[in-house]
């Protein structure tokens, strides 16, 4: 039976618990509503190009001399998989959700004899990944010193797996992410990126009868295209695993800060039954005390 | 509006202009573009430079570096990387723009690359003078 003090010292310490998890829910939901506006903001930017690119990947189709970045390198050997996170905890099962969608898909390439690369982009997904495949790992990036998430971040790390790309080190590459679908859902998610998929359901423009001019030439502006449209689809990763960080951070704070309101109910139930037991307690040897004289 | 251009400027993190003006000039990497209502269908790649936009007889421009232009029956439209109107621009922002564009060019591995590159360091350049 913990004594009087013993439970009011703990009452006090979930109580500061609670203050903490309630001032971070209000922080995640002010941070979520603008990583959501900026989401909104980058999406012209990204519909474009995919019109864009959906177009001339439909002219590129059957080329030999299409892009090995959109055609493939012919293989299926050796895997890069991207595995964005966010670099802090306390979101609950966010940055763990996303591993292990990143480990079912390792265990399964694996069983097939591939080879798996691991970029880990965020703190935690390379916390976590690092004890069973740190060998894997080839790069990492994380964004503790970056105020802001943005497209120059995006750009470094398209670069690198461009990089690796060209010096043949993989053949095909995957991005895992938080999709964030609303505040209540955030769905992890495995979208390849390379050989780039010519997004569906873009249409045509309506030209008319009359026919695209290139300058310069169709497959120069492919071959500049794609690094970028893949640059895009990563900096499109990284604003959703912003806003799906923030929105689980709030979800799990909300109900963290609701465990500790119920704890403490049920500590001050117990520390008002204890007190009565105490003051009956001395009741009881005041009144047999006075009975014995 | 048959006689007006509708033009779209995006840069990847928002979208800058999306209007209804008379004519665009872009810097294509290959040449200056001016785009006029009913222009043929055309896509390029963009040089570092300034949209020019003529509306009526306002002008305003746009310092763009990197990118594409699109051009469709639906109008114009310009995908740059990096994108930012005349008056945000000074000196600081150009020097360093150069200082990249400097880089690209060291970096290129090919003779194509570097030519290209050797473009976009050239026109930012002329506008640093011009500033």
């Amino acid at each position: 039976m913990p004594s009087l003090k013993d439970l009011k010292n703990r009452i006090s310490s979930v109580k500061s618990t609670q203050k903490i998890t309630k001032a971070k829910q209000m922080v995640a939901a002010a941070k979520l509503r603008r990583a959501e506006e900026r989401a909104k903001e980058a999406r012209p930017y990204t519909e474009r190009m995919e019109a864009v690119l959906a177009n001339l990947a439909r002219s590129a189709e059957g080329n030999p001399n299409a892009p090995k970045l959109l055609a493939g390198t012919g293989k299926d050997e050796t895997h890069l998989l991207i595995v964005a996170t966010a670099d802090k905890g306390l979101c609950g099962g966010f940055n763990a959700s996303i591993v292990r969608l990143a480990r079912e898909r390792i265990t399964k390439l694996q069983g097939e004899g591939k080879k798996v690369r691991i970029l880990a982009v965020g703190r935690k997904g390379d916390d976590m990944l690092k004890r069973l495949y740190g060998e894997m790992i080839v790069w990492k990036k994380n964004f503790l010193d970056v105020k802001q998430v943005g497209f120059v971040e995006a750009h470094e790390i398209a670069g690198k797996v461009l990089e690796m790309f060209d010096a043949g080190e993989f053949d095909v590459a995957t991005l895992f992410y938080g999709k964030f679908v609303n505040v209540v859902s955030q769905v992890p998610t495995a979208q390849k990126v390379i050989p780039a998929e010519a997004p569906e359901g873009v249409e045509a423009p309506d030209l008319k009868g009359a026919i695209y001019d290139y300058e310069p030439d169709e497959n120069e502006i492919l071959r500049a295209l794609l690094p970028r449209y893949i640059g895009v689809q990563i900096f499109r990763a990284l604003l959703e695993n912003v806003a799906s960080e923030q929105a689980a951070s709030m979800t799990a704070m909300d109900n963290a800060t609701r465990n500790a309101g119920e704890m403490i109910d049920k500590l001050t139930l117990q520390y008002n039954r204890a007190r009565q037991a105490q003051i009956t307690k001395e009741l009881i040897e005041i009144i047999s005390g006075a009975e014995a004289l | 509006m048959a006689d007006k251009l509708h033009f779209n400027l995006v840069s990847p993190e928002k979208e800058l202009m999306s209007a209804d003006v008379d004519q665009v000039d872009i810097p294509g990497t290959e040449g200056w573009i001016g785009v006029l209502p009913n222009h043929a269908p055309l896509m390029t790649a963009l040089a570092a430079g300034m949209v020019r936009i003529r509306t009526g007889n306002d002008q305003s421009r746009i310092f763009v570096r990197g990118g594409f232009a699109e051009i469709s029956p639906a109008g114009l439209t310009v995908l740059a990387e990096q994108a930012m109107p005349e008056t945000e621009l000074d000196a600081a922002k150009i020097a360093k723009a150069i200082r990249d564009a400097e880089e690209d060019v060291a970096d290129a591995d090919t003779d194509e690359k570097k030519l290209a590159a050797q473009q976009s360091l050239d026109s930012l350049k002329e506008l640093q003078a011009a500033l």
